[in-house]
């Protein structure tokens, strides 16, 4: 007991909420696989969250970032949507290359993170104001890129979209008898390798810790040493860019075009990185528990669908109540750092 | 005190999970009841709840496979988006339910998802709309609406109504407020109304997404009146969009109703399922409405349990449809050769 609260007493903000969101999950698929039987209890479903979820898991990593840096960027699932529909459009009306259409995304997501990052940091503008315009821009250009929704036909990128990477010994036998393997899309793939940069970058780099310095108390990075535009720019830089690499890993899951994609993505990124234990005011955050973050979210979201609760906002409610109750968790973390500071 | 207040940082943290994961394992009773072999378990993957119709299909779905008949209905709002219909789809798969039931939001897109389903031996019965699939095998019955003779239906009234009223085609100024673009109900009424007028010789001045809501319906109504000021006729494609439409044209100081000639503009519209549209038809507010009957549900059942007893029941299969009208004198209607009824609306009703 006597080495447990040590090992509590040592852990920083960031390590306990982190610890906390990484219990949460494992108690809630844990009760989803007791109550719910079934589904939870095959290894696929957990991968089909995973699929499902790989471009919230991107735009999330590149949300905490901002948020760790004292921003926000809700931009995000316009981004999505508007790379949804030029690389369908690219592809489908201009026979494209899948190559030249993961540039264009990326291209796209970089553009408007250097804007965007440009306006919040060197004209010194909020990043709400600035992102919410950036948002209704990209939900308006990608209809004007194409109003009407439709599907990619490609050849090329549907064979990449179908793509599944077959993992061995984690498939199940369905009621036909036959052995269904387990798989996970491309997009799964990238995401790992995104969260896995993303957590060394900021856990390993001089650049990581500008995010947190300048996200806890600007002031004070500037005394450092620390370019605080610089850093402010660097982060709502890479969140564009992360929102380009999301929204073509979305455009991968879904293989369509459509002005109404990702939408309400943002609020979710936001979400998730809360759960995560990334804090609004900035400096406090980490990267595994984004990812743990996003997994409880569409957990929560799969546990609601699965119990047939008839109505769609159900969804909606339980994520409020578990935001509430980390962002209650949360408010406890800063009463308590405050007291120690004081005594 | 520091340490103390961790651990009961964390020991709330573990309470309100554990509420968490117990409010969930509660809200389903019926979950815990797959145990029971003898009742048949359907995931029904819904479009959303966007309007009065898909509300009263819903429930249609509901009541037909309810617990007491029998069957576990596990309901999936998709909210609009075929990704989240895709992931509820895969989930139904997952759960190994008996039946899957899609009411798929556009036509295109379904192949892969339909292919695991088949893959798993899961009939998929479409309602509504239908999905455009290489394969037919894919699913194994539709039930709907022919959303194309709904539309041949409302524009074979209006030109009745014009030969009655003697109003020359070129008088006749069509607006058309359109569905959600792409969906199977708004390309079927969509080529009705368009095919009216080409054949009869009506004017169709414009045509704009309204979304099937009464909100987009009356903002697209307001921009129309400010562009074109001949309009004598909207085409709403369902109920709602037409609700927004009359509010739109009443604020603009005009008459809504079916005298033309004399500068009143008609509304006709489809689906017919919310009393108020029969409201509006009796009050003459809505000319006429082609009938778009959501009751989709004993029809489903009927195919779960020929399915399930090992028949095969029919592909295609239509529910019957008529028009509601009132005041006009037009008591029946020759389609391609086939005479419809017509539902006068009056306060016997």
């Amino acid at each position: 007991m006597k080495k447990l609260s040590e090992k509590l007493r040592s852990l920083s903000d960031s390590n306990l909420l982190l610890t906390i969101t990484v219990v949460v999950f494992f108690l809630m698929y844990i009760g989803a696989m007791i109550f719910e039987g079934g589904g939870f209890l095959k290894v696929q479903t957990f991968f089909n969250i995973l699929n499902a979820n790989a471009y919230l898991i991107i735009l999330s990593c590149g949300m905490s970032i901002v948020m760790i840096c004292g921003g926000i960027d809700i931009s995000v699932g316009g981004v999505t949507a508007l790379v949804c529909m030029s690389c369908a459009v690219y592809l489908d009306f201009h026979n494209g290359n899948v190559f030249v259409a993961v540039l264009l995304a990326i291209a796209i997501g970089l553009a408007f993170g250097l804007v965007q990052g440009f306006l919040v940091a060197y004209l010194d503008i909020q990043p709400f104001i600035v992102t919410l315009a950036g948002m209704f821009f990209a939900r308006g250009m990608t209809t004007i890129v194409n109003t009407k929704p439709f599907n990619v036909e490609n050849e090329a990128f549907v064979a990449l979209k179908n793509a599944r990477i077959e993992v061995p010994g984690m498939g199940y036998y369905n009621k036909a008898g036959n052995y269904v393997a387990a798989y996970v899309e491309i997009g799964v793939i990238v995401a790992l390798i995104i969260v896995a940069l993303m957590f060394f970058l900021l856990k390993k780099t001089k650049l990581g810790r500008a995010f947190y310095a300048v996200g806890g108390n600007a002031q004070s990075a500037l005394m450092l040493g620390i370019n605080v535009k610089r850093t402010r720019f660097l982060s709502q830089v890479l969140c564009g860019l992360l929102a380009g690499i999301g929204g073509f890993v979305y455009f991968l899951h879904v293989g369509s075009g459509a002005s109404t994609h990702a939408a309400g993505a943002e609020m979710n990124a936001i979400a998730s990185s809360i759960i995560g234990g990334t804090m609004l005011t900035g400096g406090v955050g980490n990267i595994i528990g984004t990812f743990f973050g996003v997994l409880s979210l569409a957990t929560i979201q799969n546990i609601v669908s699965s119990a047939g609760l008839d109505q769609a906002w159900w969804t909606g409610i339980t994520i409020a109540a578990m935001l509430c109750i980390f962002l209650i968790i949360q408010s406890v973390v800063i009463a308590r750092k405050k007291k120690s500071v004081k005594k | 005190m520091r340490f103390l207040v961790k651990k009961r940082l964390l020991l709330l943290a573990l309470v309100f999970s554990t509420m968490l994961a117990c409010a969930c394992g509660n809200n389903h009773k019926a979950s815990n009841l797959t145990v029971d072999k003898e009742r048949i378990i359907i995931g029904f993957s819904q479009v959303g709840a966007e309007s009065d119709w898909r509300y009263a299909n819903t429930n249609s779905m509901k009541e037909a496979l309810s617990l007491s008949n029998g069957y576990e209905l596990i309901f999936d709002d998709g909210q609009q988006k075929q990704s989240n219909q895709i992931t509820a789809i895969r989930k139904f798969i997952q759960q190994e339910v008996d039946y899957i039931v899609l009411a798929p939001v556009t036509e295109s897109g379904w192949d892969t998802v339909l292919q695991e389903a088949k893959d798993a031996n899961i009939p998929v019965i479409l309602v509504d709309r239908m999905v455009d699939v290489k394969d037919d095998s894919l699913f194994t019955c539709w039930v709907g609406s022919d959303f194309e003779l709904e539309a041949k239906k409302v524009t074979a009234w209006l030109k009745q109504y014009c030969d009655n009223e003697e109003i020359n085609p070129e008088e006749v100024h069509i607006v058309n407020i359109q569905g959600n673009i792409g969906a199977s109900a708004q390309i079927g009424r969509t080529k009705g109304i368009e095919d009216a007028c080409k054949e009869y010789g009506w004017d169709l001045v414009d045509e704009v997404c309204g979304d099937f809501t009464q909100a987009k319906g009356r903002e697209v109504m307001k921009e129309f009146l400010k562009q074109y000021d001949n309009i004598n006729v909207v085409y709403c494609e369902n109920d709602n969009e037409a609700f927004g439409a009359i509010e739109a044209i009443e604020d603009a100081g005009i008459k809504v109703g079916s005298d033309i000639k004399n500068g009143e503009i008609m509304v006709l519209s489809f689906d017919g399922v919310n009393k108020t549209a029969l409201e509006y038809v009796k009050e003459g507010k809505i000319s006429c409405i082609g009938e778009c009957n959501p009751d989709h549900g004993p029809r489903v059942r009927s195919i779960i349990d020929t399915l399930h007893m090992g028949g095969k029941p029919e592909k295609l299969q239509y529910v019957n449809e008529s028009l509601f009208v009132s005041g006009s004198n037009i008591t029946s209607l020759i389609v391609d050769g086939q005479v419809y009824p017509i539902t006068e609306i009056t306060d016997e009703e």
